[in-house]
């Protein structure tokens, strides 16, 4: 039997279409972009072509307004030390919320020891940022918002729409790290109103190494790579031509499929979680009942921890993920659990289960059957049980 | 990740279960960090003669628990406090090295029901066994795990083990 994967959120799988385009990608053996002979103008087209379609995927005014990069990391990274560097003289005062990212999070404590201030505001239990919070901590210093869109950890969606009202008044710049959601559910940067996005390929079933920052017409952040003039000066470093070429793949499949992928996964979402509500005891569905990512699904399962649950799944070859402290190796629990009130307890019994276009409802089904035998197991030995049923 | 050992005794835990009428009882550990260890035994003639475990925590802590009762069960008292962390470790093959403090954690609680079953042999009042939530700096200015002895990091808001507030206890 092969393994289900429940943790698309860690690793997507490549699709079959996009395997093939960078065989042939890497067969091929393309020139330098940068080159002005004809093998450096054929690599220039191609690189074009990946452009277009990851600029129509989040619906871009323009494709130049795509910057490609190694990974949502160096996104976010790009976006807001590059605007943080790029304003200094406005200003080094910065708007977040507690539920980001690392990448965002150790951003801007990097920011901190360069005298930047930092504002982050909480979110409600739902994990949900309030735009009245920010419009309070916007002062004269302000340069920047970064907020997220899709939270990676328990999937609720940001009103990013109504924070971009707010900025777009104060005349802030607003970035949004939307790695989680881009090609999971339909995301459009001129609906939203944002300055920056920051994406992710393997998010969308393309390889990972690849990333992709929207940067409007106007907005200019430092560049982060000095070098060459690649990506219109913003990002030095030839490119990684067979990455992007299978980003763009991945881009185009996923426009094509951006209803029916994030339908089929919000019914998988509502099997799971009515399927996890029937057959297990004292749970916590975490996240925003509505307003939450179509294939994420966050569950407390109280009195064990995430790791040992982990392990009991994946020797019944089931892959999912945890925000437990053991399994991290960063010895404490999740920042985003916590900040939505989670007990310690809790957090640590936390599993994130994410899944994708390729996923079964007989793979929930098979999951639900596992994970009940292994919360049992795993109660019969916990402490913490014993004492809460002994009353 | 784990041993061998490490996923036998994972898989197919030994004396799990709670006592209800132990000699002694060691309990240590923290959800806080991710792990809660209670160990219970039965003494006969100075000699462990039943011991059984209840733990909360990952796959390294329940390999530890589930050894450590195995190495106990039918020792003597004065034997039985010779096992340490690094014997339990070493009986199953080795821990990652982040996973250290799983077998501190085991050791400390066996040793305490020890502590326990004296005590009370003693006639001492029972006080509740707890580990000492103090949170100390042992090696220069950076802040290291009291149990394993790993940087906590620059950004560390809490102790992993005692979950005090940092800030607060410097």
């Amino acid at each position: 039997m092969n393994t289900i994967n429940l943790d698309y959120i860690s690793a997507n799988p490549l699709l079959p279409e996009v395997q093939d385009a960078m065989i042939e990608a890497i067969k091929k053996n393309h020139g330098n972009p940068s080159s002005p002979h004809q093998l450096g103008e054929q690599a220039t087209e191609v690189l074009d072509q990946a452009r277009v379609k990851v600029a129509r995927l989040i619906n871009c005014a323009s494709p130049q307004e795509v910057v490609f990069t190694s990974s949502g990391t160096e996104s976010i990274n790009h976006a807001i030390k590059g605007i943080a560097l790029a304003k200094a003289g406005k200003g080094k005062h910065i708007i977040t919320s507690n539920i980001e990212h690392n990448a965002v999070l150790k951003s801007l404590r990097r920011l901190m020891k360069m005298d930047y201030r930092v504002t982050s505001v909480s979110v409600n239990e739902y994990g949900l940022v309030n735009p009245d919070d920010i419009a309070k901590a916007v002062t004269d210093e302000t340069i920047l918002v970064t907020i997220m869109h899709g939270n990676n950890e328990i999937g609720t969606i940001q009103p990013i729409k109504e924070i971009a009202r707010i900025t777009r008044e104060k005349g802030i710049l607003f970035h949004s790290d939307a790695v989680a959601s881009v090609g999971v559910m339909p995301v459009d940067v001129q609906d939203l109103g944002v300055d920056l996005l920051s994406l992710s390929s393997n998010q969308f079933n393309g390889p990972s190494g690849v990333g992709g920052l929207y940067i409007r017409r106007g907005v200019s952040p430092l560049p982060l790579i000095d070098g060459g003039a690649q990506e219109d000066g913003r990002r030095a470093g030839t490119e990684n031509l067979i990455g992007i070429i299978g980003m763009g793949v991945a881009a185009d499949i996923a426009f094509r499929e951006r209803e029916s992928r994030s339908e089929h996964a919000r019914k998988l979402k509502e099997r799971l979680i009515r399927g996890l509500k029937e057959s297990i005891e004292d749970i916590i569905i975490n996240g925003h009942p509505e307003f939450s990512l179509p294939n994420l699904v966050s569950v407390s399962i109280r009195y064990i921890e995430g790791e040992s649950i982990v392990l009991m799944l994946d020797e019944k070859k089931i892959a999912v993920s945890t925000r437990s402290a053991c399994a991290s190796g960063a010895l404490r629990a999740s920042h985003v659990l916590l900040s939505i009130g989670r007990e310690y307890a809790d957090a640590q019994g936390t599993l994130v289960i994410s899944f994708g276009r390729d996923t079964k409802e007989s793979d929930i089904d098979r999951f639900l059957e596992v994970l009940k035998e292994a919360v049992e197991f795993l109660r019969n030995m916990s402490p913490l049980y014993k004492k809460a049923k002994a009353g | 990740m784990y041993s061998e050992v490490v996923m036998d005794h994972f898989k197919n835990p030994r004396n799990v279960g709670e006592m209800k009428d132990a000699d002694g009882i060691g309990e240590v550990g923290n959800p806080v960090c991710g792990d809660m260890m209670n160990i219970y035994i039965k003494v006969k003639n100075d000699r462990i003669e039943d011991i059984k475990f209840l733990t909360f925590g990952c796959g390294a802590a329940i390999a530890v628990s589930s050894m450590l009762t195995e190495m106990a069960k039918g020792k003597t008292i004065e034997d039985a406090r010779k096992i340490t962390n690094k014997s339990v470790a070493e009986a199953l093959e080795g821990l990652p090295k982040n996973k250290l403090h799983c077998s501190n954690l085991g050791a400390d609680a066996l040793q305490l029901a020890i502590k326990d079953y004296e005590d009370k042999k003693a006639g001492k009042v029972k006080t509740p066994p707890k580990v000492e939530d103090k949170h100390e700096h042992t090696k220069g200015d950076t802040c290291r795990c009291p149990y394993c002895d790993t940087d906590l990091g620059e950004a560390m808001e809490f102790c992993s083990n005692c979950g005090k507030e940092i800030n607060s206890s410097h």
